[in-house]
């Protein structure tokens, strides 16, 4: 037995792990076992990838099995971290079609939350780009699904949660790049409507998001700053730094928070002094394009080594949620309101835009997304079930990769699609084998 | 980084194996993965391919079907220049113990088949006049512990028998090397406690490997250099002392 939590560290859960090297060596165990839910690198914050019983790590499933130059196709075991496929596709000039706010998840995990980027907007999902993906089912069959074949299982999978069975391999484009580089655009909001405008506007940039300072209040409240990128051409290059690397090699050296920082760190003096020195040096550069290294550009937080451990041993929410377009200014302005009053704000306040997505369990909707970092403490779970009451009315709901504690009730009022979903579990004989914490807590 | 160099790497299922040949692909070589499991070996020649856009091929070959060794060599595409071993077997002490059947396995497996094939290649690396042969052998080996010493047996004559094929072909130019890699987190260490200052990485050793194959003239490797001194002094207990530690 192990204690297992996700990236969030609560809640904290006994699971027995098992550790397959191969793929051949999962099916037997998805026979054997019940009660159990594959887990990647465990990077969703609750307690998606935690079993019931048993959870079944695909980290030693990392293999690379093809790799085509000539169309970017790539097919990959489960367990392959996207920190270990990128140094091997951006040298070749591809990127994946679409990469999370942290490159240490797992293929796997990706298909699984059907995850989303700052081009989702634009470019969908992951589990838009994905050709076909191979899944052992409860019964030790194994599968391939794809839009041609198995679609009901392909979109129960994709945002799925590991809840159909245990994702052995994926296959999907990668998109072409010319350079490694970003051309970062910063602009800075005023307020919320700002905010929602620029994001609007900048429609039809590949990659925008906006960074919130979560603690400006009254006529500033939603203060933010945009930033918006494209991948870089060669053209781009010679214009901004000339003679600069296209491909420059991986970003060295990182921080990394060694240990828990007690929880009182967190107060309302270092929450805004971080975001004001961050408004600041954004504001700088605004209205400037200028080029940002791939790495620092999509994953700026995991050039700080774990740290998910600055909110302290009690571990923190992440709570995200999205908000249907046509109710976002209000909803959204209610949120901040609550969060910006709290005083012990959110570490992290992100803004995006969406658009739909095709999975039964999917994320995404036409609409705007906010991610929200709070501290484990009594009132912060008040304040989210608060926050869970407007998002309902507006026809929102919740990330299921980020969370650890929404009702059953938001949950269903928020996913249509569950019941299809519950269908096909019972259908592949999932229904009550395959089972993480999350699936249990709401009753999936 | 362009080569035309080839290796031949036995024990291509073994995380060891799997790591060192993709340092070798790294560096333009072409790979030859033989492994009893060969469809598994694919596994990694496919995802080695896949990073490197090098040429890997897999073979099947059974380290304890020794009479099948020949055979195996003249069915490659052509000689290697560099060959490395990295089979081995931990096996179960307590059980070989009391079961023949399973202390001659792992007596083979670290010993018998290792030592017949490297000296079958080394015999043709000799007709040749160039070649490189590359041992993973095991600090095990160095001295006899209660909690591994079939194992460590193995790997005793295993390092004795580099030794002495250096002894002899080192004259004619040849080169073989002996590694020790110490603790290395693999499939064969999953679920021991290891202390972290002294275990290593597959890719370390893999690294390790190539820089002293290919790169220095190293003969004998111990992948992480604390291990040095650690068997200086566990070497350099008298008997009397040693035979009372529990290890």
């Amino acid at each position: 037995m192990t204690e297992l939590t996700g990236w969030g560290r609560y809640p904290r859960h006994p699971s027995e792990v098992l550790n397959p090297t191969t793929p051949v060596a999962v099916p037997p165990l998805m026979t054997a076992q019940t009660g159990l839910v594959a887990r990647g690198n465990g990077r969703a914050y609750g307690d998606a990838a935690i079993g019931e019983t048993v959870t079944l790590s695909t980290r030693s499933l990392d293999r690379i099995r093809a790799f085509d130059l000539s169309t970017g196709r790539i097919r990959v075991e489960a367990g392959v971290l996207l920190a270990d496929l990128l140094p091997v596709v951006v040298p070749q000039g591809f990127f994946p079609p679409v990469v999370p706010g942290t490159k240490f998840v797992t293929m796997g995990g990706m298909a699984a939350a059907d995850v989303h980027g700052k081009n989702h907007h634009k470019d969908g999902g992951f589990g838009d780009h994905i050709e076909s993906l191979v899944l052992a089912l409860p019964d030790g069959s194994t599968v391939t699904c794809s839009r041609d074949r198995n679609r009901e299982l392909l979109l129960a999978t994709l945002g799925g949660m590991g809840l159909t069975g245990t994702i052995l391999e994926v296959t999907f484009r990668l998109r072409q790049i010319e350079t490694g580089w970003m051309r970062q655009k910063v602009t800075a909001a005023a307020n919320l409507d700002d905010a929602l405008r620029l994001l609007q506007d900048s429609g039809a940039v590949t990659y925008s998001v906006a960074w919130i300072d979560c603690l400006a209040r009254g006529i500033s409240l939603g203060r933010s700053l945009i930033f918006a990128a494209e991948h870089a051409t060669l053209q781009d290059l010679e214009r901004l730094r000339p003679g600069t690397d296209p491909f420059p090699s991986p970003r060295l050296g990182r921080l990394s928070v060694p240990v828990d920082f007690p929880s009182f760190a967190l107060n309302r003096f270092t929450v805004s002094t971080f975001n004001e020195l961050y408004f600041r040096a954004g504001a700088m550069k605004a209205g400037y394009p200028h080029l940002v290294h791939w790495d620092p550009y999509f994953f700026p937080l995991d050039g700080i080594g774990s740290w998910n451990r600055i909110y302290g041993r009690r571990g923190f929410l992440q709570h995200q949620c999205v908000i249907p377009t046509e109710r976002a200014r209000h909803v959204l302005g209610t949120i901040l309101e609550r969060v910006s009053h709290r005083g012990t704000g959110s570490f992290l306040a992100v803004l995006k835009q969406m658009g739909p997505s095709q999975g039964d369990l999917s994320f995404p909707l036409k609409g705007f997304t906010l991610t929200l970092d709070l501290p484990v403490t009594e009132d912060a779970f008040s304040l989210l079930d608060a926050v869970d009451r407007s998002v309902v009315e507006s026809g929102g709901r919740l990330y299921l990769a980020k969370d650890a504690r929404q009702s059953p009730a938001t949950f269903e009022a928020g996913y249509p699609g569950l019941s299809r979903f519950r269908d096909i579990r019972r259908s592949i004989g999932a229904a009550g084998r395959i089972s993480s914490r999350l699936s249990t807590r709401l009753g999936i | 980084m362009a080569s035309s160099n080839t290796l031949l790497l036995i024990g291509g299922t073994s995380d060891i194996g799997r790591a060192t040949a993709l340092r070798y692909a790294e560096a333009g070589w072409r790979i030859l993965l033989a492994a009893r499991n060969e469809k598994e070996a694919r596994r990694n020649a496919e995802d080695i391919a896949a990073r490197t856009g090098v040429e890997v091929t897999t073979y099947s070959l059974d380290i304890l079907q020794t009479d099948r060794f020949e055979n195996f060599l003249d069915g490659l595409p052509h000689l290697p220049d560099t060959a490395v071993c990295v089979v081995g077997e931990l096996g179960d002490q307590v059980r070989g113990q009391s079961d023949p059947a399973h202390a001659t396995l792992l007596l083979r497996t670290n010993f018998e088949g290792p030592v017949l094939l490297l000296g079958a290649i080394a015999e043709r690396f000799l007709a040749r006049g160039s070649g490189t042969i590359v041992g993973v052998s095991s600090v095990a080996g160095d001295r006899g512990r209660a909690s591994n010493y079939l194992y460590g047996a193995g790997k005793a004559g295993f390092t004795a028998f580099l030794s002495g094929l250096r002894n002899r072909l080192s004259p004619k130019g040849l080169r073989v090397i002996t590694v020790k890699p110490g603790f290395v987190r693999t499939q064969m260490t999953a679920g021991m406690r290891l202390p972290p200052l002294l275990t290593a990485e597959p890719n370390e050793v893999g690294r390790a490997i190539f820089d002293a194959a290919e790169k220095s003239r190293k003969d004998i490797v111990y992948v992480r250099r604390i291990w040095h001194p650690v068997m200086m002094v566990i070497g350099g207990l008298p008997e009397g002392i040693f035979k009372r530690l529990r290890l």
